[in-house]
C-alpha cells in the first residue's frame, strides 16, 4: 500500500509545515492571516464532503458559518459586558437582554450551539428537501436563497444582531487579550489542529462503507433506493456534517479575526467557498482544503495590489476550471503524475476513484 | 389462494395521464417459480415491475408479497422486504469497484455501525455473488471499465448479494451478444434454483430455451398464461405478436 504510506507521509509533512515551520517563519500578522484561511478551509472541507462526495451543491454554507460565528460572538459579547448589556445594544436603545441571548452567557451552551444549531437546521432542511427528492440545481438555488434570507434577517434585527456591523470589539477571549501575539498564536494552533482532526475524520468517513454509499448516491440516487437504502437519509446526514464543519469554522473565525458580520456570510462569501473548492479539486478532500487556503491567500495578496480586481479574476478562474479542469488542481496534478509515469515507461496506475487520493 | 404463493396481484390498474397502462391485471407467482413475462411493446410488462417495486403507484388493485401489501410503500422499504430488481439499462456505480458495488448491495442487512467502518476483505455473501457471476478477475476494477454484458451480470450479482426472496429482471439479455446470452441463461438457471424469479423478456429464442411458465401481457391485461409450448401455440398470442387480425387467423 505505497499509496497509503505516501498519503500519511504527505499529511505528516503538511502538519509539520503548519504546526512548526509556519509559526516559526511567519510574522504574527501573517500567521493570523493563515489562521483565517484555515477557518475557511474547515468550511471548505464540509463543502468537499457534501458537494464533491455527495453531489449536493450547497451555495449557502455561509449560513452555517454565520450561525457558528454568531453563537461564539454572542458568548464573547456577553462575557465582555459582564452582566450588563453588550455595547451595541445600548447604542441601539435595547433595554433588556433579549431572551434569545440569555443562554449564550453560558460558555458550554454557546459552544454546543456552535455545532448543534447548524446541525439542527441542516437536518430540518435536509428532511424537508431530500425527502421530496429536490436535488441538483433546485437544491443549490434553495441554499443560496437561504443565505440571502439569513443576511436580510441579520441586517434587519439591529438590536438583536448588531445589524450590518455585526458583532465585534471583543476584549477578552477566554481570559486572554485577543490582540496579544500569544493569543493569536494559540488561536492559530487551535484552528490548525481542529482542521487536521476534522480532515482525518472526513477522510475516514469517505473511506468507510458510508463513504462508498455517499458516492453511489451522488452517481445514481435512484438506483441506491433499489439497494435498500434511503438516499434522503444519507444526504441529510452528510449535509448535517458539512453544516457542523461550517459552524465550527465560523466559531473559530470570530476570535481569530475579531468580527462576524452579514457581509462575511451572505451569498458572495458562500459562493467564494464553493469556487475555492472547485479550483482546488472537489473530488478530493485535500483539494477542498488546498483551494480554500490558496484562493484566500491569493485574494489577500491580490487585493493589496488591486482592490477591485479579485472578483473578476476569481470568476474567470472558476469558469476556466469548470470547463477545462473539472477536477481542479488535484485533478491536474494527477494527470501530470500519470503522464510522467507513462513517459518513464511505467504503466499508469489503474484509475482509482478520485476521493482516494491521500492528504 | 394457494399456501405457497409468494406474490399475489389482483385487479391492478395503472393510469398515466388518462392512458390505461395496466387495466386490471391478476398474477400469482408461487415461491420457487421461474416466471417469464412477455408481450409486445407497450403491453405493460415494465409498468407491472415498476408497481411491484414501488416506482409507480397503482390507481387500483392490490399487490401482496408474502402477505404484505406493497402498494404505497417507498422503494427502499420494498427492497428490505426482500424484492430486488434490475433495469433495462443497467446502472452500476462506475466509480466504485466491482466488489464495492456488491458490498453495497449486501450492506443494508448489516447493523448500522458497520456502515461507518472501512470494508476489510470480502464478506461471504459478496464472495458468493462474485463467484456466481464469474467476475472474480475484475473484482477490484472500477465498474466503469466493464462491458455491457458484464454490467448486467454485476447487476444480477448485486441482486443475489441482497439475498432477496423475489428477483425481477427487466430484459436481462437485451443488447447482448450470443455468447453473453448463453452465459446469462446459465446464470438465470442457477439463480432460479434457489430464488423466485420473474423475467421480462422480448427475446423469443431466449424464452424457448430457458422458460417454463410464461405469462403473456397485451395492452395492459393478461392474455394467456401457461407453459412455453401452450403459450406459443395459442392463436391469440400469435395474433398479437404477428399482428394478424382474428379473421385472417381463423
Amino acid at each position: 500500500m505505497s499509496d497509503r504510506l505516501r498519503g500519511y507521509a504527505l499529511f505528516a509533512s503538511i502538519s509539520l509545515l503548519l504546526l512548526v515551520v509556519a509559526p516559526l517563519a511567519l510574522p504574527a500578522f501573517r500567521l493570523d492571516e493563515l489562521a483565517k484561511y484555515l477557518c475557511f478551509a474547515i468550511a471548505a472541507l464540509g463543502i468537499g464532503l457534501a458537494w464533491g462526495q455527495g453531489g449536493m451543491l450547497t451555495l449557502g454554507q455561509g449560513v452555517f458559518f454565520g450561525l457558528g460565528g454568531y453563537a461564539m460572538a454572542m458568548y464573547l459579547k456577553l462575557h465582555d459586558a459582564g452582566g450588563d448589556l453588550p455595547d451595541f445594544m445600548v447604542w441601539s436603545g435595547v433595554e433588556h437582554l433579549p431572551a434569545l441571548w440569555k443562554p449564550f452567557g453560558n460558555v458550554g451552551i454557546a459552544l454546543a450551539a456552535v455545532v448543534a444549531v447548524s446541525v439542527a437546521i441542516a437536518v430540518v432542511l435536509g428532511v424537508l428537501v431530500f425527502r421530496q427528492r429536490v436535488r441538483g440545481a433546485y437544491f443549490a438555488i434553495l441554499t443560496q436563497a437561504l443565505a440571502a434570507a439569513f443576511v436580510i434577517l441579520l441586517v434587519g434585527q439591529q438590536g438583536l444582531t448588531g445589524g450590518t456591523n455585526g458583532l465585534t470589539n471583543f476584549y477578552d477571549v477566554f481570559g486572554r487579550d485577543p490582540e496579544a501575539e500569544g493569543t493569536q498564536r494559540t488561536l492559530y494552533f487551535v484552528t490548525a489542529i481542529v482542521l487536521g482532526v476534522l480532515y482525518l475524520g472526513a477522510r475516514q468517513l469517505v473511506k468507510s462503507r458510508f463513504g462508498r454509499l455517499l458516492v453511489a448516491v451522488r452517481d445514481g440516487e435512484d438506483r441506491v433506493r433499489f439497494l435498500g437504502y434511503n438516499p434522503a437519509t444519507v444526504k441529510t446526514v452528510t449535509f448535517a456534517i458539512s453544516a457542523a464543519m461550517a459552524g465550527l469554522a465560523g466559531a473559530l473565525f470570530v476570535p481569530v479575526v475579531g468580527i462576524i458580520s452579514p457581509s462575511l456570510l451572505g451569498v458572495v462569501p458562500s459562493l467564494e467557498l464553493v469556487v475555492a473548492v472547485a479550483v482546488g479539486g472537489r473530488y478530493a478532500l485535500a483539494g477542498a482544503v488546498l483551494g480554500a487556503v490558496v484562493m484566500n491567500y491569493a485574494k489577500t495578496s491580490f487585493s493589496e495590489q488591486w482592490a477591485g480586481g479579485w472578483l473578476y479574476l476569481e470568476g474567470a478562474l472558476f469558469i476556466l476550471v469548470m470547463t477545462l479542469a473539472p477536477k481542479g488542481a488535484v485533478g491536474l496534478y494527477e494527470q501530470a503524475r500519470d503522464a510522467l509515469a507513462r513517459r518513464r515507461g511505467v504503466p499508469a496506475p489503474a484509475p482509482t476513484a478520485p476521493q482516494e487520493v491521500a492528504a | 389462494m394457494s399456501e405457497q404463493s409468494l406474490l399475489e396481484i389482483r385487479g391492478l390498474e395503472v393510469v398515466f395521464d388518462g392512458f390505461k397502462a395496466l387495466g386490471g391485471v391478476d398474477l400469482t407467482v408461487a415461491a420457487g417459480e421461474l416466471r417469464f413475462l412477455i408481450g409486445p411493446n407497450g403491453a405493460g410488462k415494465t409498468t407491472l415491475i415498476d408497481v411491484i417495486t414501488g416506482l409507480t403507484r397503482p390507481a387500483a388493485g392490490t399487490v401482496r408479497f408474502a402477505g404484505t401489501e406493497l402498494a404505497g410503500r417507498p422503494e427502499h422499504k420494498i427492497v428490505r422486504l426482500g424484492i430486488g430488481r434490475t433495469f433495462q439499462t443497467s446502472v452500476v456505480f462506475e466509480e466504485l469497484t466491482v466488489v464495492e458495488n456488491l458490498d453495497l448491495a449486501a450492506g443494508f442487512r448489516r447493523p448500522l455501525p458497520t456502515l461507518l467502518r472501512q470494508r476489510r476483505g470480502v464478506s461471504d455473501e459478496v464472495a458468493a455473488a462474485l463467484d456466481t457471476i464469474g467476475l472474480g478477475d475484475l473484482a477490484d476494477r472500477p465498474a466503469g471499465v466493464l462491458s455491457h454484458g458484464q454490467r448486467q451480470w454485476l447487476e444480477i450479482g448485486m441482486l443475489v448479494a441482497q439475498r432477496p426472496r423475489l428477483l425481477l429482471l427487466d430484459e436481462p439479455v437485451a443488447g447482448m451478444s450470443g455468447d453473453e446470452r448463453e452465459r446469462t441463461g446459465e446464470l438465470l438457471t442457477e439463480i432460479a434454483r434457489d430464488h423466485t424469479v420473474i423475467v421480462v423478456e422480448h427475446d423469443m429464442e431466449f424464452l424457448r430455451r430457458y422458460a417454463s411458465q410464461v405469462t403473456v401481457l397485451h395492452e395492459g391485461r393478461v392474455l394467456v398464461e401457461g407453459d412455453v409450448a401452450a403459450v406459443q401455440s395459442d392463436p391469440r398470442v400469435q395474433e398479437v405478436y404477428l399482428g394478424r387480425t382474428r379473421e385472417e387467423a381463423a
